[in-house]
C-alpha cells in the first residue's frame, strides 16, 4: 500500500470541491487550497481557469507559487470583480472563524466598534458569496474556529442569504469546507454545517470534540477518499516537490 | 506652438493644498504601488481629522499610528507577505480611530465608480446578509423596479458614491500635464480614484515628455489622462517599500523591519520613526539606502 499524509488527502478532497466546477475560474486563497486546485486541474477537471493570484490566468499548471510558463488572459483585481458579479468562479478563502449556519469570519474577533483582535477586514466575502461558489479551508480545526455564531459575518451562509431576500440568495453556494479533519457542506438541516466525510484515520468524535455547535452527523459516515498513486505523483514530484504543504497540514500525521 | 499646461509640483506644494478633515483617496492595492512619498509627506504635515479611503497597506498603518485619521473607509488593510497590519491592528484594537467604514472590496469599486460618475449610489449584491450592512447602518438598500425571472422584485445593495476631495496615486511614467502610464501588471483603480476626487495628483517614477510614455508600451497603459489630474510629481523610489514592478519589488526586508517595530513596544516604534520618517523625502530615501547597505553588509 502507497503511503500519504494527511496534507495529500486534504489537496485531493480540494481538489474534489473543484472537479465538477467545468469551465470557471477557480480562486484558491492560501496554499492547500492552491495545492488542491493545480491538482484538480491536472486531474478532474483540466477545464478549470486558474491564476497565478496577482494578474495573470496560466496557460500550464506550475508547482506551487511558480512564475507561469504560458499565459492565457488577464485578470487584475477589478476584472476579479467583474468574475465575481458574471458568476463562473469558485473561491476557496480561509475562515478564522465559521459557525452554524456556515457564516464565516475574517473581519475582526469581538466587538466590530473596538476588536480583541483586528483581522483583515471583510475583503471579498461578502460579495462573493452572494455571486459565486464559496467554500472554506480551515488548516485547524477547532473549537475557536467553529463557533456557535462568528463575532463578524463576512462570509454569508444560506439560511442568512435567504432572509436577506432572493437578490442575496438566488447565486448564494456555500460548497464545501475542508478542514484538516473531514469534509463538509451547509446542507444539514434549517441549513447547517453537516459532515460529509471523515479522512483517514480521524474519529467522528475528534471533530466533535473540535466543532463548538452541533454538527450534523449522518449515521453512516464515509471516510473521506484516499489520494490516487496518480495523484501522489502529481502532487510530490510536480506541484509540490519542497512539500510546503507540510507548512499547513504537518507531519508526522501519517494517516495510516 | 501652444501646449497644455505644465502641471509640475513639488511634493511640498502637493501637501500644501491639503487641508483638515479633507477626504483623502490613496490609490494603489494593499502593499503594491502606493504614493507613499506624499503619504510620507502627510506624516510629517499638521494635516489632521483626515478621512482616508483605501484598499490598505502601509499608507493606512502609518498615517493611524501618526493619529491622521479620523474616519477609515476600507474593505481590508495588509501587507501580502505579512497578512496583517500591526499599525492597523494596533489603531483598531486601541479604538484610536473614531469612525470605521469596513465595506466589501468589491463594494469598494462600485463606490468609487458611482463617484466617478457623479452618481449617488450603484446597485449590487455585495453586502447583502453580512455585517458590512450591520455595521455601517447608514448603508441602505434599494428595491430593483424590475422583475426578475421568478417574478421577484430583487433588493440589491445601494452602495454610496465614495465621493473624495482629493486623489493620490501613484504610477509609473507622467508628462508635465498629467497624462500617466503603469507599467506593472494591474492597473489597480487608479483612475477610478482620480475621476471620483475633486482634485487628484499624481506621483511617479519618473516624468518624461509625452512621446516617451508610448515609445516602449502599449498605449492601453495609458491608464490616466491629464484632464483629470490637477498636479504631477516625480518622487523616484516613491512608492517604496511597495512594489513599483518594474521599477522595483516590494522592499520586503524594509516591510519586515516596518512591521518588526509597529508590532513592537513603543520604543521600537520611536526608533523607526526617528530613523526613518523624522527628515524629509531625501532624508527617508537616504536612511533606506544605508538600511540597504547595512542589509547587504550582513549577508
Amino acid at each position: 500500500m502507497t503511503e500519504f499524509s494527511r496534507a495529500d488527502v486534504c489537496a485531493a478532497a480540494i481538489a474534489d470541491a473543484f472537479k465538477d466546477d467545468g469551465e470557471i475560474f477557480a480562486s484558491p486563497m492560501g496554499m492547500l487550497p492552491m495545492l488542491g486546485v493545480r491538482l484538480a486541474r491536472l486531474t478532474s477537471n483540466p477545464d478549470l481557469v486558474i491564476s497565478d493570484g496577482e494578474s495573470v490566468f496560466l496557460g500550464g499548471t506550475p508547482p506551487l507559487f511558480a512564475k507561469a510558463d504560458v499565459v492565457e488572459g488577464w485578470i487584475p483585481f477589478r476584472r476579479v470583480f467583474d468574475v465575481v458579479a458574471y458568476g463562473k468562479r469558485h473561491v476557496m478563502m480561509g475562515a478564522t472563524q465559521v459557525d452554524r449556519q456556515g457564516n464565516q469570519n475574517i473581519s475582526a474577533i469581538g466587538d466590530f466598534a473596538q476588536p480583541k483582535r483586528q483581522l483583515l477586514g471583510s475583503r471579498g466575502a461578502p460579495g462573493n458569496t452572494v455571486n459565486n461558489r464559496t467554500s472554506y479551508w480551515v488548516p485547524k480545526h477547532n473549537t475557536r474556529v467553529f463557533v456557535e455564531n462568528v463575532d463578524i459575518v463576512s462570509g454569508v451562509g444560506p439560511a442568512r442569504a435567504r432572509a436577506a431576500g432572493p437578490g442575496a440568495s438566488k447565486y448564494n453556494d456555500i460548497h464545501r469546507i475542508v478542514t484538516n479533519l473531514g469534509v463538509f457542506d451547509v446542507k444539514g438541516a434549517g441549513d447547517t454545517v453537516r459532515l460529509l466525510s471523515v479522512h483517514p484515520g480521524v474519529r467522528v468524535e475528534e471533530i466533535v470534540e473540535a466543532t463548538g455547535f452541533v454538527l450534523e452527523i449522518p449515521t453512516d459516515v464515509p471516510t473521506t477518499r484516499e489520494p490516487s498513486l496518480e495523484e501522489l505523483v502529481i502532487i510530490r514530484e510536480v506541484l509540490d516537490p519542497k512539500g510546503l504543504r507540510f507548512r499547513e497540514v504537518p507531519e508526522p500525521e501519517a494517516a495510516r | 506652438m501652444t501646449k497644455p499646461r505644465d502641471k509640475q509640483l513639488t511634493i511640498d506644494e502637493v501637501v500644501a493644498q491639503l487641508s483638515d478633515g479633507m477626504t483623502i483617496g490613496i490609490g494603489g492595492w494593499g502593499p503594491r504601488r502606493k504614493p507613499m512619498a506624499l503619504v510620507r509627506a502627510i506624516l510629517r504635515s499638521d494635516l489632521k481629522d483626515l478621512t482616508i479611503v483605501s484598499w490598505g497597506g502601509a499608507d493606512v498603518g502609518l498615517l493611524a499610528r501618526a493619529g491622521k485619521i479620523r474616519k477609515l473607509v476600507y474593505a481590508f488593510v495588509s501587507l501580502d507577505s505579512i497578512p496583517l497590519e500591526p499599525n492597523f491592528q494596533k489603531a483598531r484594537q486601541e479604538g484610536t480611530i473614531p469612525e470605521i467604514v469596513e465595506l466589501d472590496e468589491g463594494m469598494f469599486q462600485t463606490g468609487l465608480y458611482a463617484a466617478a460618475q457623479r452618481l449617488p449610489f450603484l446597485p449590487m449584491r455585495a453586502g447583502l446578509g453580512s455585517d458590512v450592512l450591520v455595521n455601517n447602518a447608514w448603508i441602505t438598500t434599494v428595491t430593483s423596479p424590475y422583475a426578475d425571472e421568478n417574478g421577484d422584485f430583487e433588493e440589491l445593495t445601494a452602495v454610496p458614491a465614495l465621493r473624495l476631495d482629493v486623489a493620490l496615486v501613484h504610477l509609473n511614467r507622467a508628462d508635465v500635464h498629467g497624462n500617466a502610464t503603469y507599467l506593472g501588471p494591474d492597473p489597480y483603480f487608479d483612475d477610478l480614484f482620480v475621476q471620483a476626487a475633486d482634485k487628484a495628483f499624481v506621483s511617479v517614477e519618473q516624468i518624461v515628455d509625452t512621446a516617451g510614455l508610448t515609445v516602449d508600451t502599449p498605449v492601453q497603459r495609458l491608464l490616466i489622462s491629464r484632464m483629470m489630474v490637477d498636479g504631477v510629481v516625480e518622487t523616484p523610489n516613491g512608492a517604496h517599500f511597495t512594489v513599483c514592478t518594474p521599477d522595483y519589488e516590494r522592499d520586503e526586508k524594509f516591510q519586515k523591519a516596518y512591521a518588526a517595530a509597529a508590532g513592537g513596544s513603543d520604543e521600537d516604534w520611536a526608533a523607526f520613526e526617528q530613523r526613518f520618517l523624522s527628515g524629509d523625502e531625501a532624508a527617508y530615501q537616504a536612511a533606506v539606502a544605508e538600511f540597504r547597505a547595512e542589509q547587504e553588509a550582513s549577508k
